[in-house]
């Protein structure tokens, strides 16, 4: 029961539909159809042959392309289901708490629901990851399945076919013949890149065979490509950081050893709607201020080889570059990426000391929020001395004033004011709403006078070295691709019986508009019989007549 | 024949393993493990040179043949402030048992930092992160965070939070030389 | 006459040459009713040429476009809409010089029109690029990804075609219903644009106030008449209607009443359609396709998959990528936008299996045809208006 013999004497493996040798149908269900079912030459998919262990039954599940489509349906609806609503990424919460209550206030009980059931992390999920795996599983194992009979199956083409494998092409034409038709017929066919073989009284026409591997080219470029995406789980292929930074600042890169970053200046240009950019004013009319630019100038330091972390002292400057959207700075296989910022966080204040019932002022000092001094000198010998700084003041605790974080969102100060006339000194707390004099009323006061800002640029630390792989795997997909769709394989073959009738048949994977236009030229040139397509005529016979 | 079949037996259980395997490895990267840590106890500590308020070099590596406690701390963080004095307390105990602390300040002003200290007159040194490199070497993220460093320069233990004076007596045995 | 007024008049331009073309097509494929192919010859010349003259002007307005804002003008809903219209044209020019079909024509040009009809509700104005679009890769990756899609439409045009040739309509069947629905949603989106046109021509728009999903105030902007009102919303516009109902704050009420509005309005056009002729549309049309090639049909069915599968895969996946590194950091991040483009690349790759690994030919690609182009239009319509993300186009 291994296997098939053909009565032209040629043993075939089970499940073969077409005789590997002379074309005969070998099931019934093909000696009964009117055309024969060319796909994979009529070969047996080698899964189809053995069934026997439980490998061998995995093996053929995975095979088999029903369940390779049923699959890719799956995915699909499985990620369709994920953009129903946003999932946790863009969600404004990050904690597994408060982004469970997000989804519940903010979509109620369907929002319960699509939490409940994982989809608001679909696509990092177990169960969809597996899906993916589970395609290229079968991508491997269903190519393999057919690449191989198929091949040998190609390689081992004969030239003469049993009459019932032409009758039942497509395209078959049958007719008297002269005696220089075979002839003729294989000058054309050379004539237009077809590659000819004979044997005895036939010949065998075929062109674009290689776009038979396009199918498995383009799954080795998907294979390529899923393992570049496994790849990035391994420690060093992959960092993805955020780094907000604000203007001044000089941070160590995150996950990149050894270098710092300078934000020197962060700028958000919009447009004005004038000049070259009056054709716009239409449109910003209707929308307000549309984004020009958002750019951070940095300075990119290198630590000298050797030197420890905390060493910021003889930083190398490495390079200066204006890092904008769409222009990451690239250094060392990683790319810094302008990604988000927040504009106006206050930088420095300038308060003048001032008589509170005269107004007269003993002069102007500055305190840089991010790095004060302890002290300020006036002129006439005045100081203003700071006793504490807190630069998000939150209230007082036991008489102590607090800070909540380190950024002067709402910065307090413990001043003590020193003049010719007080030389006691009067102590003061200000914030920008008020000032607060713990011991009496004071003489002396500093009034806010302005304040600087500056911004916080945030930038996206990206190293992916999986890149060049996912190219590759992208490139050959594409290759494969082309070489499938855009090139097709055609074939002709042809016999001179004893008596002198062409037998003549034609097949082609697709495009059969080109295959008939190839015919046509033969045919007028050799004076071949008139084909039909037989599959055509078929479906005329089938159609209700009206 | 039967080679054969064994020959492709083999080679389908090989490629469904490999396939199986790698699937196995991303659902476990992806899902199950959390983001690796980048220090894990046992490792070498990192070495590290910071200046405190006086101006003195600190470098790790310097106190080899001494535990030392590493502590990361800003001035808004309140569980840092209930547990610096306890820390110091037990600085002046076994700071001449050969136990070192390095409290290291997540990039805040010299004044800031001189101010708090001076306030709370606090003895062991105090070093100030400017460019949180040391942080990022250590992979901070919640203040406080104390990691032990052995004499040998391991790291015995990672602690985030605050400390109650008995965990911090039990750190110090824990890391003191023998 | 400035280049901007020229550009917005050659797209109406095409506009109404396609809208002839499409009745010169329709009597081409009339006039065959006896299968005189003399007739359809001739009068196909004659619509070919106009459909010729209506694409030209419609690159014409592209190009000038292109030229005024200097960037190409892909860049928002109107434009990639209308470039859409274009490409679909195109699909079907090349299409009719290859297999000299008039009855695609038929078929195509009115969703063309419908098409650029639709993309026309949107601001039209040429509109500044955020710095995200400052880059090649909008031309280069929406330019593919639309050209894809023309081209794809191309399949589902000719699976429509062979559907309406070959379902029988004289019995009940899921098949005559699904068909039915189709044109169905066509005269939905005309009246979608009859309303849209009505209140936009008449001025219409009121302003109510609101409390939004985060407790605040806000103010929401209508362009028809309020069905559907916004969580405790008051009216800020003097003599407006009282909206019938009120949503929930995450629901935007004023894009689910020109939702209601267009259902509405499609849905008494095609009451009185199916009053006045008394059969289905699908009944009304079916007299049309007799002399169809059904084979013919199938052939372009499949040939516009094979074609536009790669040319996709590489505007929407490929290019897509590589220009979401540069911007974003990261190839792909799953947004709605990149999901979509996925499932219809997944859904194409379905596509191409089932027929040649399961034989999926006739009828049954016919449908997965004119599903595909189902998915398409939900990607450009929903995705981009209901389902947020960072390609949602404000």
């Amino acid at each position: 029961m291994e296997n098939l013999q053909c009565q032209c004497g040629h043993v075939n493996p089970l499940g073969t539909k077409l005789c590997e040798s002379c074309g005969r149908s070998l099931t019934d269900k093909e000696q009964n159809s009117k055309l024969v079912d060319m796909r994979y030459e009529g070969t047996a998919r080698r899964s189809q042959t053995y069934n026997k262990s439980i490998i061998d039954k995995i093996w053929n599940f995975f095979s088999s392309v029903k369940v390779g489509v049923s699959i890719i349906v799956i995915l699909l609806v499985a990620a369709a289901l994920g953009t129903i609503l946003p999932q946790q990424a863009f969600v404004p919460a990050n904690t597994e708490a408060t982004i469970k209550a997000y989804y519940a206030d903010t979509y109620g009980s369907v929002g319960r629901v699509y939490h409940f059931l994982g989809f608001h992390d679909l696509y990092s999920s177990y169960w969809f990851i597996a899906l993916v795996g589970m395609l290229a599983i079968s991508l491997v194992i269903a190519s393999l399945d057919r690449f191989v009979p198929l091949y040998n199956s190609l390689k081992n083409q004969r030239v003469l076919r049993h009459p019932s494998f032409m009758e039942k092409q497509r395209v078959y034409a049958q007719g008297p013949g002269a005696d220089d038709t075979l002839q003729k017929t294989e000058a054309k066919l050379k004539e237009l890149k077809y590659k000819v073989r004979t044997d005895k009284n036939g010949l065998l026409a075929e062109k674009g065979r290689f776009s038979r591997w396009g199918p498995y080219v383009n799954h080795i470029g998907l294979i390529i490509f899923l393992v570049g995406v496994m790849l990035r789980m391994i420690p060093g292929f992959y960092v993805d950081e955020t780094l907000w930074i604000r203007e001044g600042e000089t941070r160590a890169i995150p996950e990149v050893p050894g270098y710092s970053l300078e934000n020197v200046k962060f700028a958000l240009e919009t447009y004005t709607g004038e000049g070259e950019e009056a054709r716009f004013g239409e449109a910003l009319d209707r929308v307000g201020t549309v984004a020009k630019n958002y750019q951070t100038d940095i300075v990119l330091y290198q630590a000298p080889n050797n030197s420890l972390p905390g060493e910021t002292d003889n930083l190398e400057v490495v390079k200066e570059y204006p890092i904008r959207v769409n222009q990451p700075l690239k250094f060392d296989g990683y790319a810094i990426y302008q990604m988000d910022y927040k504009l106006n966080e206050l930088k420095t204040m300038t308060f003048a000391l001032t008589d509170q019932e005269t107004e007269e002022s003993l002069g102007e000092l500055t305190i840089d929020l991010i790095d004060p001094n302890e002290s300020y000198e006036l002129k006439n010998g005045s100081t203003v001395k700071l006793l504490g700084y807190y630069p998000n003041f939150s209230g007082f605790e036991n008489g102590e004033p607090q800070t909540a974080s380190p950024l002067p969102d709402n910065p307090g100060f413990l001043v003590k004011m020193t003049t010719p006339a007080t030389p006691q000194g009067e102590t003061s707390f200000i914030t920008i709403q008020n000032t607060i004099e713990p011991f009496g009323p004071n003489q002396y006061k500093l009034t806010f006078q302005n304040a600087e800002m500056r911004n916080v640029s945030g930038l996206t630390v990206r190293k992916d070295s999986t890149l060049p792989i996912l190219g590759l795997g992208g490139l050959i997909f594409m290759i494969g691709v082309a070489q499938g769709m855009y090139f097709n394989h055609r074939r002709f073959w042809l016999q001179q019986t004893d008596s002198g009738d062409i037998l003549l048949a034609g097949h082609t994977n697709k495009n059969w508009f080109g295959l008939k236009k190839d015919l046509d030229q033969v045919s007028a040139y050799a004076s071949l019989p008139a084909y039909t397509d037989q599959q055509e005529e078929t479906e005329k016979e089938g159609e209700p007549q009206s | 024949m039967a080679t054969k079949k064994k020959n492709r037996l083999f080679m389908r259980t090989a490629i469904l393993l490999v396939m199986v395997g790698a699937i196995a490895f991303t659902i476990y990267n992806g899902v199950i493990k959390e983001k690796n840590e980048l220090l894990q106890v046992g490792d070498q500590a990192p070495d590290f040179a910071l200046t405190d308020l006086n101006g003195d070099r600190h470098q790790l590596s310097d106190y080899k043949g001494q535990g030392v406690f590493v502590n990361f701390w800003g001035t808004w963080c309140k569980p840092c402030e209930k547990e610096f004095p306890l820390m110091d307390r037990q600085y002046q105990v076994y700071k001449d048992q050969g136990v070192q602390i390095l409290a290291v300040n997540i990039a805040q002003s010299d004044y800031e930092v001189r101010q708090y200290a001076e306030q709370r007159n606090l003895t062991f040194p105090i070093v100030i992160d400017k460019d949180k490199s040391v942080m990022e070497a250590y992979n901070i993220r919640p203040l406080p965070t104390t990691i032990l460093v052995n004499p040998e320069g391991k790291i015995t233990k990672i602690i985030t939070g605050e400390m109650s004076e008995e965990d911090i007596v039990s750190y110090m045995e824990e890391i003191k030389p023998e | 006459m400035t280049l901007t007024a020229i550009s917005s008049n050659l797209l109406y331009i095409a506009f109404f040459a396609y809208l002839i073309a499409t009745f010169v097509f329709g009597g081409a494929v009339k006039g065959n009713k006896k299968g005189s192919f003399n007739s359809e010859q001739r009068w196909g010349k004659v619509a070919i040429t106009i459909t010729v003259i209506g694409f030209l002007a419609h690159l014409g307005y592209f190009f000038t476009r292109w030229v005024v804002s200097g960037h190409a003008p892909l860049s928002n809903m109107f434009e990639f809409t209308t470039a859409f219209g274009m490409t679909l044209v195109g699909g079907f020019i090349i299409l009719y010089s290859l297999y000299k079909t008039p009855v695609l024509g038929m078929v195509v040009l009115p969703v063309a029109l419908l098409i650029i009809a639709y993309a026309s509700m949107f601001p039209n104005e040429i509109s500044p690029l955020i710095p995200a679009l400052q880059t090649n890769w909008l031309a280069i990756h929406v330019s593919t990804v639309v050209i894809a899609e023309g081209i794809l439409a191309m399949s589902a045009a000719a699976g429509l075609i062979y559907l309406l040739k070959v379902v029988d309509l004289s019995k009940k069947s899921k098949q005559r219903f699904w068909l039915e629905g189709i044109l169905y949603f066509l005269v939905l989106v005309v009246g979608f644009v009859i309303s849209s046109s009505y209140f936009t021509l008449t001025n219409y728009e009121t302003t109510f106030q609101y409390v939004n999903k985060d407790g605040q105030e806000a103010t929401i902007i209508y362009n028809m008449p309020p069905i559907f009102g916004m969580n405790e919303s008051v009216p800020l516009t003097e003599d407006t209607m009282t909206p019938l109902a009120e949503t929930p704050p995450l629901v935007d009420a004023s894009k689910l009443t020109t939702v209601t509005w267009s259902l509405l309005v499609g849905t008494v056009l095609y009451v009185l359609i199916r009053l006045i002729v008394r059969r289905r549309i699908v009944q009304l049309i079916q007299p049309l396709m007799k002399s169809v090639n059904i084979q013919l049909m199938d052939e372009i069915n499949y040939r516009a998959v094979i074609i536009g599968f790669p040319i996709f895969t590489l505007g929407a996946l490929v290019f897509a990528m590589i220009w979401a590194q540069i911007t974003w950091s990261r190839f792909w991040g799953w947004d709605p936008k990149e999901v979509w483009a996925l499932v219809t690349w997944l859904f194409y790759a379905a596509y191409l299996h089932l027929r040649l690994g399961k034989g999926w030919q006739g009828e049954k690609s016919a449908w997965l045809g004119v599903i595909g182009f189902a998915i398409i239009m939900f990607n450009l319509i929903v995705v981009n208006l209901i389902i947020a993300g960072l390609h949602s186009y404000a």
